[in-house]
């Protein structure tokens, strides 16, 4: 479903951020993205959703070619993904609600469709009684919760998590990983990228370990090794 | 399509409605930008009254000599008639004329007696002459000056005043060239500070077009409740501008027309009032639209 042909990013200014890079993601995969800060992991997922373009090499998602989309075609394609980043992300001017519902109403669904199903996918993370509350009236990881409510709720064909419990507590870290093993169950595929060597060894799935850019390791139970 | 519509309207309102303070600042500007707009175009009426006003003082009266006959005059004022420079000829007769100047010194005894004592009227028939400008007196005089014409008259009042016609003639044409000129550079700036105000107002905004993006709205989506909020900075400035400058108008009003004579302001913008509203709904709205588009344009890369 999601394939990596030999890409490479490289920065004028901040030289290789990835160097042929290659492996392939099937569909229902829980794949965890490991590595130090500045390892390539959050380049290979602003590649997989055109935030970036590669120097080199061919991304596919689906029937989608992602190194080749317009700037036109990004919308209708991100409609395939849902996307958590580690600062969350959410559209400080709306509601939990209206930031989930965002995800709906950018991709045309009724107006009765997203009033039945946001209610319940913010109760399914445990926000049903914050519907109304602002992003800067939650705490951070009610608002990661937020952010995976909108990820989900379109039903996107993978979920990719950036470092999602980057600013949370242990508490709150493994009730964001639950929710996204949850997610997968559901058959969803998911991308999680992090740097918590815990985390990693906990869920005891996938593991592709990045350094200096380049793929040192991809194991199909893998545990956090950086050497 | 419908929902997408109504979606953008009604983020568009929402958004207005949440960024209370941005959208107050950003009303205050678009609103002094109305206000110098309504007042380039008041000012426009008071400059095209005053120039018309001093235009209505110039024109250039020939006297012909008494021996000239009724009938040779009035051929001379149809010819005159069919220049293309001139706007109207009057015709005054030798008795119209004795008449008016009668009426003229009434309280004067001495010149009365002696008009009276006189047999024949000593005064000459004239044709007051309107030229369509001020500067086409010149080409006037010269026709009249011609060789065929010259034997009938006596006199002719431009020479004689020449230089002020001429003088009034440049202050008309500074006074028209002048206000266009500080018409145009003033709604330039005006402008330019609507547009740069409302830049900000979308830079402030650049990281939730960036998050919207990711989610996966269209561009129009993104971009529509941007020019809903433009459009409606626009409408309120307009409302807001004409609500300040009725007032200022009514209260200014009578002391202009004391200034130049048979301009009423407050009744012009009275019966005006509604061409001026769409005026400045089209200016703020236009410039609030294409300064909203414009500066979400560059962040709906990526």
């Amino acid at each position: 479903m999601i394939v990596f042909q030999g890409v490479s990013k490289h920065y004028s200014d901040r030289g290789i951020a990835l160097e042929d890079a290659s492996f392939q993601i099937d569909q229902g995969e829980f794949v965890s993205l490991a590595g130090r800060s500045g390892a390539g992991k959050s380049t290979i997922i602003k590649l997989l959703i055109g935030e970036e373009r590669p120097s080199k090499g061919r991304i596919f998602f689906g029937q989608y070619e992602v190194n080749k989309l317009q700037d036109n075609e990004l919308p209708a394609f991100r409609r395939h993904i849902g996307v958590v980043f580690q600062d969350f992300r959410l559209l400080p001017g709306k509601t939990a609600y209206e930031n989930v519902a965002f995800a709906l109403e950018a991709a045309g669904r009724p107006q009765r469709e997203i009033a039945d199903l946001v209610p319940q996918v913010l109760d399914m993370v445990g926000l049903g009684d914050k519907m109304k509350n602002f992003p800067n009236e939650l705490s951070g990881g009610e608002r990661q919760r937020v952010a995976i409510a909108r990820a989900m709720i379109h039903r996107p064909e993978v979920v990719i998590a950036d470092e999602p419990t980057g600013n949370l507590d242990p508490f709150h870290t493994f009730e964001i990983i639950k929710l996204l093993e949850k997610i997968n169950q559901l058959g969803t595929t998911v991308l999680l990228a992090t740097h918590d060597r815990e985390v990693i060894n906990e869920l005891e799935r996938r593991v592709i370990t990045l350094d200096k850019g380049r793929i040192i390791r991809d194991e199909k139970k893998g545990k956090y090794i950086l050497v | 399509m419908f929902t997408i519509i109504s979606r953008i309207l009604h983020f568009g309102a929402k958004n207005f409605w949440r960024n209370g303070w941005l959208s107050t600042a950003t009303v205050a500007i678009m609103t002094l930008a109305a206000l110098v707009f309504v007042g380039l175009v008041m000012f426009g009426v008071v400059t095209h009254a005053a120039a018309s006003a001093i235009e209505d003082k110039i024109d250039i009266s020939v006297y012909f000599k008494t021996t000239t006959s009724e009938d040779q005059i009035l051929s001379i004022q149809k010819s005159l008639e069919q220049l293309s420079q001139v706007a109207s000829v009057d015709y005054v007769s030798q008795a119209q004329a004795l008449t008016t100047f009668q009426q003229q010194h009434a309280n004067n005894q001495t010149i009365s007696q002696a008009i009276s004592e006189l047999d024949t009227n000593p005064l000459e028939a004239s044709l007051n002459i309107k030229a369509k400008d001020p500067s086409q007196y010149g080409a006037i005089d010269q026709y009249l000056s011609s060789s065929s014409l010259s034997q009938y008259i006596d006199s002719i009042s431009y020479s004689q005043n020449q230089s002020v016609i001429n003088r009034l003639a440049t202050i008309v044409r500074d006074v028209n060239v002048g206000g266009w000129a500080i018409t145009i550079f003033l709604a330039l700036v005006a402008g330019l500070v609507v547009f740069n105000t409302i830049r900000l107002a979308i830079y402030s905004n650049r990281e939730e077009i960036g998050i919207m993006r990711l989610v996966g709205a269209s561009n129009l989506l993104v971009r529509g409740p941007y020019i809903v909020e433009g459009v409606l900075w626009g409408a309120i400035a307009a409302v807001a501008s004409l609500i300040l400058v009725a007032p200022a108008v009514y209260f200014v009003s009578p002391y202009l027309a004391a200034f130049i004579p048979g301009l009423d302001i407050f009744q012009y913008f009275y019966t005006n009032i509604a061409f001026l509203f769409l005026y400045q709904l089209l200016f703020g709205c236009v410039i609030g639209v294409f300064s909203s588009s414009w500066a979400v344009q560059r962040y709906l890369k990526n």
